[in-house]
């Protein structure tokens, strides 16, 4: 075992010559990385210890102190039960997915119904719970609802609107042309300016929808349009022939959509619906110019004005960016899950 | 700050006095409808920034501090009887003007520069200015540059989307300097940008740079800020036009905050002033005259905001001044009796 691994990593010259310079790479970055991230760094939110520490070792105290505002915003201090379990509700959802084989139902069930319930724990104004204005929202709470309320609501259109651009009507098809063309012509940020800017202009004073939920349909409309393409994608790779057999066995138009086709056609592209996904979750950060906190605005809230903690963006960041990683990755695994879920073609099957 | 153009006719001046002794027999002014808003949902909505070190930030438990912060409370103080009922709105530099002209909040209370464009444009009332900044630069003292002039063909960073980046390319036109402006969106990466060395300069208000270079550099005595301050950045807090009994309360509530410092009125002595002689003080604290009464407010308006917050001198003290981080000289932000130009309008 030992051996043939050293064979793959020395066994000609030009393996062995890389072999060598990534470990002196690693050699000369590991131990001052080390060295700073763990040996010296102070791990007690003490500013003074960390001030001593600044040059020669990580503060991860930062974490400590802010952690509460970083991952659960300014939500009241007196029910942070409740954006935690929030959160706990998404990315438990997300776990599940990932790592249970759950039936392709369930699956896009769990996913729906997770945004759902935090929505509902989030806001409140209902059984004993205290409504909770959406502009105290944020950190991960808000990061995992955009995500994920924007997927579930965008996948559903992205499928509508891609079968609408294979229509026979010619007005239709023009007007999602057009739609998906506009909306993949513009950058998120500039939907979320005219979300949040534009449209409460046409609203008499005080009548208009509220912020998030104007956010939120920007990035279900923007999303979709990505989805419909990848879906439409998906479509075209299922000859016609299995739509007239499906017709031949008695199915309606959709019966035959929802068990002939669309299950093909999800598992197909369920990388690159990944791939939307992933960069959804990434694309919530945005939000933060129109003045919603989800992670990375709250990390600004929280140390942009605090003299104490301020000059410690940088371990700051790294805690986020490892939080950013671990859902991704999440929701990587997710997507393979979701190939298995919804089984290719026959021809395919014996991979599985 | 509003008055009557005064007109050559004896006609219309006689109609001046006629609206002027009008004004003095009508009833309370109206309480107008964003105080009617503010009262029916109990809190005043008031746009801060995302975190200004000294003006407003939230510490880690949520609360919010800070000079702007600190007006807003006084307005609450004032209006509501409670410093404490504010909703706090951080908003974006790109966002705040919308935010209050959709009536998301009923008071910008940001760090914002009062402008003639910003006043007359943007359908919003400056209510008297809070803090004078300028700007100013600074620079590594190895580069051996001692004054703005010497900046040519230097990289300057600066951050985008406010005056800041504008009035730099000003000053160097008029200067006939050409200079490379090197433009971040926030502020943070601006000053890192500076201190890893990507540029020769950085610009930005004087209050900051002075923090910026005691705290932020990786070694004060590395970097100095040079003599020139390019321009003048009133920061004043801003309403909404269309509600002039509004602006008038978010107006005199700030000068208040102002005399009472002129009067020697502090925090700890509001209480014990009421026995005061001093006319002055008297109708300040709505002992005597009720100066409330025409704002819409009842007579101890004043007296509960510097109860809730301290005059100015103390607002300034605790959050940018001699006891805070910042250590800031009050220089311009002096009493206009103590060497500076802060200038309450009076309260009689």
């Amino acid at each position: 075992m030992i051996s043939s691994r050293l064979r793959q990593l020395f066994g000609d010259p030009l393996n062995a010559m890389l072999s060598l310079g990534v470990l002196a790479v690693a050699l000369v970055c590991l131990p001052p990385l080390i060295r700073w991230g763990l040996v010296n760094a102070v791990f007690q939110p003490d500013p003074a210890a960390c001030e001593a520490a600044q040059g020669q070792g990580a503060c991860w105290g930062v974490v400590a102190e802010k952690a509460r505002f970083i991952l659960l915003g300014r939500y009241p201090a007196e029910a942070l039960w409740r954006p935690l379990l929030a959160a706990g509700l998404i990315a438990g959802s997300w776990l599940v997915a990932a790592f249970a084989r759950l039936s392709g139902g369930k699956l896009a069930g769990l996913l729906a119904l997770a945004p759902l319930a935090a929505l509902a724990l989030l806001g409140g104004g209902f059984a004993g719970l205290d409504s909770v204005p959406t502009e105290l929202w944020g950190g991960l709470p808000l990061t995992l609802l955009l995500t994920t309320a924007g997927m579930a609501g965008a996948l559903p259109l992205g499928v509508a609107v891609a079968n609408g651009r294979r229509s026979q009507l010619p007005v239709l098809r023009g007007i999602l042309t057009g739609y998906v063309e506009l909306a993949r012509g513009i950058p998120l940020v500039a939907a979320l300016f005219v979300a949040s800017f534009l449209l409460p202009l046409f609203f008499p004073d005080g009548m208009a929808l509220d912020m998030l939920w104007r956010v939120l349909i920007a990035i279900v409309l923007f999303a979709a349009a990505y989805l419909s393409e990848i879906i439409r994608g998906g479509l075209q790779a299922i000859p016609p022939g299995q739509l007239d057999a499906a017709a031949a066995l008695g199915f309606t138009p959709w019966q035959a959509q929802r068990h002939v086709v669309l299950p093909q056609v999800l598992g197909a592209v369920a990388p690159s619906l990944a791939n939307s996904a992933i960069a959804l979750f990434k694309d919530t950060s945005l939000v933060t110019i129109v003045s919603l906190y989800e992670l990375t605005g709250s990390l600004g809230l929280a140390l942009a004005g605090d003299p104490q903690w301020r000059p410690f963006y940088l371990e700051a960041w790294i805690f986020l960016a490892a939080t950013y990683w671990v859902g991704c990755a999440l929701l990587a695994r997710l997507s393979r899950q979701l190939e298995y879920a919804h089984p290719r073609r026959q021809g395919h099957q014996t991979r599985l | 700050m509003y008055r009557l153009v005064p007109s050559p006719t004896a006609r219309a001046r006689l109609g001046a006095v006629a609206i002027a002794a009008l004004a003095c027999l009508a009833p309370p002014a109206h309480a107008g409808k964003t105080l009617d808003g503010i009262k029916s949902r109990g809190q005043l909505a008031c746009g801060v920034s995302t975190g200004v070190i000294g003006f407003a930030a939230a510490d880690s438990q949520g609360h919010w501090r800070g000079l702007d912060v600190d007006v807003c409370r006084a307005i609450a103080a004032a209006v509501l009887g409670d410093a404490n009922k504010v909703r706090w709105v951080p908003l974006s530099a790109q966002q705040r003007f919308t935010a209050l002209q959709s009536g998301e909040v009923d008071i910008l209370s940001r760090n914002t520069t009062w402008s003639l464009t910003r006043d007359a444009a943007l359908g919003l009332h400056f209510a008297g200015v809070t803090y004078y900044d300028g700007q100013g630069f600074m620079v590594a003292k190895k580069s051996k540059v001692s004054s703005a002039k010497q900046l040519k063909n230097a990289e300057i960073c600066v951050q985008s989307g406010t005056t800041t980046e504008k009035n730099m390319s000003d000053y160097f036109r008029a200067q006939g300097i050409k200079v490379k402006p090197v433009v971040f969106d926030k502020f943070e990466p601006s000053i890192k940008a500076f201190f890893s060395g990507r540029c020769q300069a950085y610009t930005t208000d004087a209050s900051a740079l002075a923090f910026i270079r005691a705290k932020e550099a990786p070694n004060a005595d590395d970097y100095t800020v040079l003599p020139e301050i390019i321009s003048k950045e009133p920061l004043a807090p801003a309403v909404r036009r269309g509600d002039d009994e509004w602006f008038a309360i978010v107006k005199w509530t700030v000068n208040a905050l102002i005399e009472a410092e002129e009067l020697g009125i502090t925090q700890a002595r509001v209480d014990g002033l009421k026995a005061s002689p001093d006319p002055a003080i008297q109708r300040f604290l709505g002992v005597g005259e009720d100066l409330g009464k025409s704002l819409g407010l009842d007579r101890e308006w004043a007296a509960r905001a510097v109860k809730a917050v301290g005059n100015y001198g103390e607002i300034f003290n605790r959050n940018v001044g001699a006891d805070s981080p910042l250590k800031l000289p009050r220089g311009l932000n002096a009493l206009w009796n103590k060497g500076g130009i802060l200038y309450a309008q009076p309260l009689r």
